[in-house]
């Protein structure tokens, strides 16, 4: 073959190729009802989330049983009232209203007086005080007795009469990173990935089974088009729809939310697209495994959904996980993009630190992406 | 009513033909519940722990071994420069640095005062508080056996002292399954059950076949009945599963009437699968609708209450959740599967979640059009 025609027949390959991409962007263009949505839902769901999602404990309804109504119990009941944790349920008399008042859900927590109170703690120098949790969530349990304990010793500390003990320690405290304990600092790196993945995962895996669906991959299999490129063209407008996405999402964190990014913008943005990518060639691959767009959706669905928002770490610490979890929990992309956006964006740390589950991405891609074009069959069954 | 019959014979067997769809909605839940709240563990527990010591003194020692023996925190280090201990926090290996400065022990007994100096990874504020809590009591605790080296302590309280006691009712052990698995529960039913009826007429409009039951006689309720019914059978199905995996797997047995709870699943699913239907009447593709549907669903779930407490949200999203049927069903369940809640208890949940049935379903059929 002579090299000039070798030239025009690369020219026409690629002028294939571009017409291919062109295809898909009309595809997704002419749909502006989903186009609509799927600009519009991350930015909804970022700041939803972004907004109500912290697992901080406030503004919890506690009730208050005080058999003894004096003026200890009294300043101590003002303590808790005034401290954002807690919010006091009125309307309780007895043990019976309390039980009540547990069994229908509306206090968490109950402290307990017991009669004569101040007469014992003046007298005998000791009082008892009950904290009684609803332990059916036992981390919201635990934390507000923690933090009511907190609050009366702290009363017991500057009560009347008390003096200074010799010998004293005291502790300093310092919040790293996030010095006003701010929920969203933790859940927007956590909400960012499970967007980014949703979205991206679930709009290519119903691409190439859609076609099968509707006929129209048989057009595409009698060409003289090769795989691969079937399988990029797929995914370029996605890309390009997600990079308008990152820009959106991080923009929105950064003004609304007020989350800022301390390191380095143009790695956090290209890990953002390494990650998308990821992700897009994840979507494709359940697409080839898929038969119709219904299974294709359940599996990016519910498959990913789950196990997305469960163990990439930013719900549950992974750590806490039974080991075989914690091993499976490494093959979930969402985990190291949390990671990698948690150790760019709010530590403000560097490329050194992050390199290792960059490249852990990176292989995840080349392995979706090579699986999903060899089972791109060129024939139907 | 013939013609209801009939059209549920053609829906079941739709759905009994498609093995891989059958496969997905028994087995994907089944997993799903069986694995995740293994995950689920808020817990915070071995706190990871660097402690910076430029004293070098018994105290030190002293208070390093303490820390260590008490079950919450694991050493990570033990360095003298404060510099280390904080690589070691970016790198996520260390949660809580203890810094003890120079000259502690020497001040603590010359000038009856010292200062430590705690650095929490506040990134996950009820980790660094629990964290710092602990750290905290460990150091009281310290510090009173300090003053007893000192001091010769009264035999009786020399100060009035409140005892703290405190009790976990519902759930004494702190298990943390309990109150996950009934959740996650909740959500694989809805989603199964939001996801199939919204993908559900919609199917049948992009393959067309819509139109012959367009020439039908067949009432516009009597077709939203239809699809309906298929997938209300399907979700108690999957309910029943789920409770069974509950109890052989987690040992969780419903401390309430466990016909209370399908009471309330068969007046919930009306709703979802109303809501489903809807969606499905709405949109012209199964991509519109699945993403319609997603974005729906991911909203009620995440504020629904299953992973942080709705109390902590701000006010207008705990209004939002008044309008959350999923948040329902997850108290419900909660109610019910660990306190005991009766029929009684929830009745007015039961009533909201009755009203938005009969709002969606009217809607769906009042949205269904007989011609395109």
């Amino acid at each position: 073959m002579p090299p000039v025609q070798q030239k025009t027949r690369q020219q026409t390959k690629m002028k294939q190729f571009i017409y291919f991409i062109r295809k898909e962007f009309f595809h997704l263009w002419r749909d502006k009802r989903t186009l609509f949505i799927l600009f519009g839902m991350p930015l909804m769901q970022i700041l939803i989330f972004g907004f109500a999602l912290t697992n901080e404990v406030k503004n919890a309804k506690i009730g208050i049983l005080d058999n003894s109504k004096d003026e200890m119990t009294t300043e101590i009941i003002n303590e808790l009232e005034a401290s954002r944790y807690f919010d006091i349920e009125e309307n309780i008399h007895s043990n019976a209203d309390l039980e009540k008042a547990f069994q229908s859900g509306r206090i968490k927590m109950a402290v307990v007086f017991p009669d004569r109170f101040q007469d014992e703690l003046m007298h005998t120098n000791k009082a008892p005080i009950q904290l009684i949790g609803d332990a059916t969530d036992p981390n919201v349990a635990n934390t507000l007795i923690n933090y009511a304990s907190a609050i009366i010793l702290d009363y017991q500390e500057h009560m009347k009469g008390f003096q200074q003990y010799p010998y004293t320690i005291n502790s300093e405290v310092r919040m790293l990173y996030n010095p006003q304990m701010k929920g969203s600092y933790n859940f927007v790196p956590g909400v960012m990935a499970m967007v980014l993945m949703l979205v991206c995962a679930m709009m290519t895996s119903i691409s190439i089974v859609r076609e099968k669906e509707m006929g129209t991959m048989e057009v595409i299999l009698v060409s003289p088009i090769v795989p691969i490129r079937v399988v990029i063209a797929k995914m370029v407008p996605y890309f390009l729809l997600s990079s308008v996405n990152i820009a959106s999402i991080l923009l929105l964190s950064v003004f609304v939310l007020e989350v800022p990014i301390q390191g380095n913008l143009v790695l956090l943005v290209s890990e953002c697209l390494l990650f998308t990518v990821t992700v897009l060639a994840l979507g494709l691959l359940i697409s080839s495994v898929a038969g119709s767009q219904q299974v294709a959706m359940l599996i990016s669905l519910m498959g990913l959904f789950l196990p997305t928002v469960m163990l990439s770490g930013f719900m549950f610490p992974v750590e806490n996980m039974p080991i075989p979890l914690q091993v499976i929990s490494n093959i979930v992309p969402a985990k190291w993009f949390y990671y990698i956006v948690k150790n760019i964006m709010i530590k403000g740390l560097g490329f050194t630190y992050v390199w290792k589950e960059t490249l852990i991405l990176l292989g995840m891609t080349v392995f979706f992406m090579v699986v999903s074009v060899k089972r791109f069959k060129t024939r139907l069954e | 009513m013939r013609a209801l019959r009939i059209l549920l014979e053609k829906e079941f067997r739709q759905v009994f033909r498609d093995p891989a769809i059958l496969r997905m909605m028994f087995i994907m839940p089944a997993v799903q519940l069986i694995v995740m709240p293994l995950a689920a563990d808020y817990e915070v527990k071995n706190v990871k722990i660097c402690i910076v010591d430029y004293d070098h003194s018994t105290y030190s020692q002293k208070l390093t071994n303490k820390i260590v023996a008490s079950n919450y925190f694991k050493l990570v280090d033990y360095t003298d420069s404060y510099e280390k201990a904080l690589e070691h926090v970016e790198k996520d290996e260390a949660d809580v640095v203890l810094q003890i400065p120079a000259q502690f022990e020497k001040q603590l007994v010359k000038e009856d005062k010292s200062t430590l100096f705690l650095a929490l990874n506040a990134i996950n504020g009820v980790k660094a508080n629990l964290g710092g809590a602990y750290l905290r009591s460990i150091i009281s605790d310290f510090n009173r056996d300090v003053r007893l080296d000192w001091i010769q302590m009264p035999r009786f309280n020399p100060v009035p002292l409140i005892e703290i006691t405190s009790l976990n009712w519902f759930n004494p052990l702190m298990n943390y399954r309990f109150f996950m698995v009934p959740g996650i529960l909740v959500i694989l039913v809805t989603m199964t059950g939001a996801f199939l009826s919204a993908l559900n007429i919609v199917k049948e409009k992009e393959v067309g076949t819509i139109e012959q039951i367009n020439v039908t006689p067949i009432r516009k309720y009597q077709f939203i009945l239809g699809k309906l019914l298929p997938f209300w059978v399907l979700g108690l199905i999957i309910l029943t599963i789920g409770l069974i995996i509950a109890y052989v797997i987690y040992g969780i047995v419903p401390v309430g009437n466990i016909l209370t709870i399908y009471i309330f699943a068969a007046i919930y699913l009306l709703a979802v699968l109303g809501l489903g239907l809807l969606v499905s009447t709405l949109v012209d593709t199964q991509q519109q609708a699945m993403l319609i549907s997603f974005f729906m669903m991911m909203i009620f779930i995440l504020l629904g209450g299953l992973y942080t407490s709705i109390d902590s949200m701000p006010g207008w999203a705990q209004t939002f959740t008044k309008f959350n049927p999923v948040s329902y069903f997850i108290e419900v369940m909660r109610m019910v599967v660990l306190k005991g809640s009766s029929l009684y208890d929830i009745r007015s949940h039961l009533g909201i979640v009755f009203i938005f049935g009969v709002v969606l379903n009217s809607f769906a059929v009042w949205n269904y059009k007989k011609r395109s």
